[in-house]
């Protein structure tokens, strides 16, 4: 009992009526005091001059806050991160996000508010408070109204307190002691029992985790979508007349987006296409790097039909000679698209849109082929680009 | 004193008191922990072995179900949401009374309720508990399900559609279950507490001490409390309406005939309520004749729950009513012709099961003899529930078997494997609700005490129901 210090005197009274009389006289006296009763009594806030509790303001604000952060959220994933047209509503479907606005709203500030009582204004959990265990708080919890002044007031004179409670009609009164190592006890982050325990529930939740999404979605009957009876190409079908699993695209079937060329001769395409697109600076920048990427192994840089090939293939011609200025846009398109002689059709790499840049870039090309004061800037250009594309 | 301040305070205590019989606090103490402290009686055990083999029915289908695939239940092409979102509908509405009783009963004042508050906020959770099961399973893999249920970063870049009213009721269901589950857990603190310092055994006194956080009982405590739970109350009371209201958008929102139409929120959060009193009398009976509470749960509460039925019941007779009419009046043909096939096409019988349970049985409640015969409002409320499952499979089944194309049309009929995971979620609810009335206060003891005779000072007298006007 040596190291026991005092902590409190409490008192104990056996109706409301008394327990509210108690409280009015000590509040005037002490400041370092509390009451405790079983149930929340009526008055007794006015009593001891408590102020209304404020925690309303914390759940309006945290909901509130949570709810346009969710609302945020909502329009990011819909606007910004995946734009989707659902059901013929706008990108930014407003009344379709109220419900869900109006659950976080809720659920946010209901469950933040409980645990910001209890930790912050409660600061639990706390099992290491001095009142604990004492008779006093197992009468209070059950039948009797309790209060008690602690012994840090300044006005705590142990004889005035005592004969106070006396005169009021307390039925108990008893001075409850604490030990100041158990209260001033922290908890140790490194202490053995806390460390192993951390790890041991990493280790199980880790090793749980990995059995689900390895091991047991792997498992029969969980697995049975992924091993249900289908039919590969290449396999032989019974169900079908051919015998063959894979099925063949109906006649004039074409791949969504593509369309298909439709010219056989360079003569027609020259005659009935034009270009479509504008010689823009993206146009052409595009149309740069498809023709470096495409062209110029054969044709050289500048379409000068400098091969890199060193001799494995024929160099190409020269696309800024006469003959090509002359060529129409059409002329051009049908050869990238089909080929000609020893160069092979270009369809399946490069897109339409990429062919017709290309050609304007062919174009920009021969202009200035001749005007040697751009000349030799623009071979520095496209060698530099060269150089910052690979 | 003068007279006529008597007489006003005579009229003030009109009220009769909440609590039967004189009991001091510790005897209310004793009546509510006691029957945790020692080993239950047969009755107990009798009605657990019951309950829990029909758990193992619905256990056992369940797995069936899992191991075989869906093709066991009797799903078919026009009744895609069959029995599965039928149990979930009705699941969902039996919860709604536990919110009902311990948050706008508690904000409209009326004491009554502080007796079977806490039961019926369990019965709330473990109701919200089994019907969170239904939709889960129909998805057919429900160990994946929370991967396309929940907006989370994921290697497909997709995001759940914010726009549809199945994710809203992930949203409002998960909502309901945690703050009805906060709201819970708030109220068990104080009674955590008392006890934690009553407890005898070791362990017992570990588990309440961790739970009741360390709760003093403190006036300063109480003050936050306090305005804690009025806050909770009046956040529930919105969330409530809210949750079957969004239930009723699954129906509402898209183009079917007898679903597309605006009356639907309410008309849901009426029958919920209904069906959800309905299930909290029907067991309030069973475990107050098994722990021997009748004093703590007085008729007096029983016949106001009756109230309630019969008029709850009144206004989903006005919904169905008045769906009929606005059939009729709206000259829209497919929507006539929904309401008349409801009525005498080949889900008739379902029709009038449900009719006659919701809207001509309750009327019995009008008769004070019948409203106060505990065999009498036993069978009335179970005949509700029957007729508010029916009014689930009536509203999802007829509208979904004859809708637009006749071509497509077809009779729905429920599986033995439909009916035995319907048996195992009774199972489940009632399993879990005695073991709940085993392991914790089901009466609030703190909110008891304070609605006893002497509970309050007598300054404040006019808050109070009992004989406390000595000290004047």
């Amino acid at each position: 009992m040596n190291n026991q210090k005092l902590y409190a005197l409490t008192a104990l009274f056996d109706t409301p009526d008394q327990i509210m009389k108690a409280a009015d006289r000590v509040s005037g006296e002490y400041t370092n005091y509390d009451v405790n009763t079983p149930y929340p009594v009526h008055g007794m806030d006015d009593v001891m001059k408590l102020t209304p509790s404020k925690i309303g303001y914390f759940t309006i604000s945290v909901g509130l806050t949570c709810m346009s952060l969710m609302l945020y959220f909502i329009y990011w994933t819909n606007n910004v991160d995946y734009p989707q047209i659902i059901g013929g509503k706008p990108f930014f479907a407003f009344p379709t996000y109220v419900p869900i606005m109006f659950e976080i709203t809720i659920l946010t500030g209901a469950v933040l508010s409980v645990l910001m009582m209890i930790s912050i204004l409660f600061k639990f959990p706390n099992n290491a408070h001095p009142l604990h265990d004492s008779g006093y708080m197992k009468n209070v919890a059950s039948d009797k109204y309790g209060i008690y002044v602690e012994a840090k007031d300044k006005n705590f004179e142990y004889a005035k307190v005592e004969a106070l409670f006396k005169e009021l009609g307390a039925t108990s009164i008893s001075p409850v002691y604490y030990d100041e190592e158990e209260t001033d006890w922290k908890p140790q982050t490194w202490e053995p029992k806390f460390v192993i325990g951390t790890i041991g529930i990493a280790v199980f939740t880790s090793f749980s985790v990995y059995m689900h999404m390895n091991k047991v979605l792997f498992l029969p009957p969980f697995n049975w979508m992924m091993e249900q009876p289908r039919a590969d190409y290449g396999e032989v079908s019974n169900f079908f007349d051919d015998g063959y699993s894979m099925r063949v695209a109906p006649a004039g079937t074409i791949a969504r987006g593509y369309i298909p060329y439709l010219f056989e001769s360079p003569d027609s395409a020259a005659k009935y296409m034009s270009n479509p697109t504008l010689a823009t600076k993206e146009n052409l920048e595009l149309g740069q790097k498809k023709f470096l990427t495409y062209c110029s192994p054969c044709h050289g840089n500048l379409g000068e039909g400098a091969s890199r090939l060193k001799g494995q293939m024929p160099p190409g011609p020269d696309l800024r000679s006469e003959m090509y200025q002359d060529f129409e846009d059409g002329r051009f398109y049908h050869t990238i698209t089909k080929g000609k002689g020893i160069m092979s059709g270009y369809e399946s790499q490069i897109t339409r849109e990429e062919r017709w840049a290309i050609i304007n870039y062919i174009r920009v090309l021969q202009k200035a082929y001749g005007v040697p004061s751009t000349n030799k800037e623009m071979a520095e250009n496209v060698e530099n680009n060269q150089e910052a594309s690979e | 004193m003068h007279t006529e301040i008597k007489d006003f305070d005579s009229d003030l205590r009109l009220e009769p008191p909440i609590v039967e019989g004189s009991r001091t606090l510790k005897e209310i103490d004793d009546a509510i922990i006691a029957p945790l402290d020692r080993l239950p009686n047969m009755k107990f055990w009798l009605a657990l072995g019951f309950t829990s083999t029909l758990l193992m029915i619905g256990a056992v289908a369940l797995g069936l179900s899992f191991y075989y695939g869906t093709g066991l239940w009797g799903n078919n092409n026009p009744v895609g949401w069959a029995l599965p979102i039928v149990n979930f509908v009705f699941w969902v509405g039996i919860g709604h009374a536990g919110t009902l009783i311990s948050a706008i009963l508690f904000l409209l004042r009326q004491r009554w309720r502080n007796g079977i508050a806490r039961f019926a906020e369990a019965m709330t959770i473990f109701a919200v508990i089994t019907a969170l099961i239904f939709p889960l399973i129909h998805t057919g893999r429900p160990w994946i399900a929370a991967v396309y249920l929940l907006p989370y970063p994921n290697q497909h870049s997709l995001w759940v559609n914010f726009t549809s009213p199945l994710l809203w009721d992930v949203f409002a269901v998960s909502t309901y279950f945690t703050v009805s589950f906060v709201f819970w857990y708030v109220g068990l603190i104080p009674d955590f507490a008392v006890m934690r310092d009553r407890a005898k055994g070791k362990i017992k006194k570990l588990l309440y001490t961790v739970f009741s956080l360390g709760w003093r009982f403190s006036n300063r405590h109480w003050k936050h409390y306090e305005m804690m739970y009025l806050i909770l109350a009046g956040m529930a009371t919105p969330l409530v309406l809210s949750v079957h209201t969004i239930v009723s958008f699954d129906f509402a929102v898209s183009i079917l005939p007898g679903w597309h139409t605006t009356i639907f929120p309410p008309y849901f959060v009426a029958g919920a309520i209904f069906s959800g009193f309905a299930m909290v009398q029907n067991s309030l009976i069973v475990i107050r004749k098994i722990f021997d509470m009748e004093d703590l749960i007085p008729m007096r509460t029983l016949e106001l729950m009756n109230k309630i039925i019969l008029l709850t019941g009144m206004m989903v007779g006005y919904a169905y009513t008045m769906e009929f009419f606005i059939a009729w009046y709206s000259g829209n043909q497919p929507e006539t012709f929904t309401f008349v096939n409801r009525a005498f096409g080949p889900y008739a019988w379902a029709y009038w099961i449900m009719f006659s349970c919701n809207v001509f049985i309750p009327q019995l409640f009008w008769f004070k003899k019948l409203r106060t015969n505990l065999f009498v409002m036993f069978v009335i409320a179970a005949l509700v529930n029957v007729g508010m499952w029916f009014e689930r499979f009536v509203i999802t089944v007829t509208s979904l078997s004859r809708d637009f194309l006749p071509s497509s049309w077809a009779y729905y009929t429920p599986t033995i494997t439909d009916f035995a995971i319907l048996i195992g979620s009774f199972g489940l609810f009632f399993t879990l609700v005695l073991i709940f009335v085993r392991i914790l206060p089901a009466v609030s003891i703190a909110e008891i005490k304070a609605v006893t005779a002497q509970g309050q000072p007598s300054h404040t007298h006019i808050h109070l129901n009992g004989k406390s006007n000595e000290a004047h």
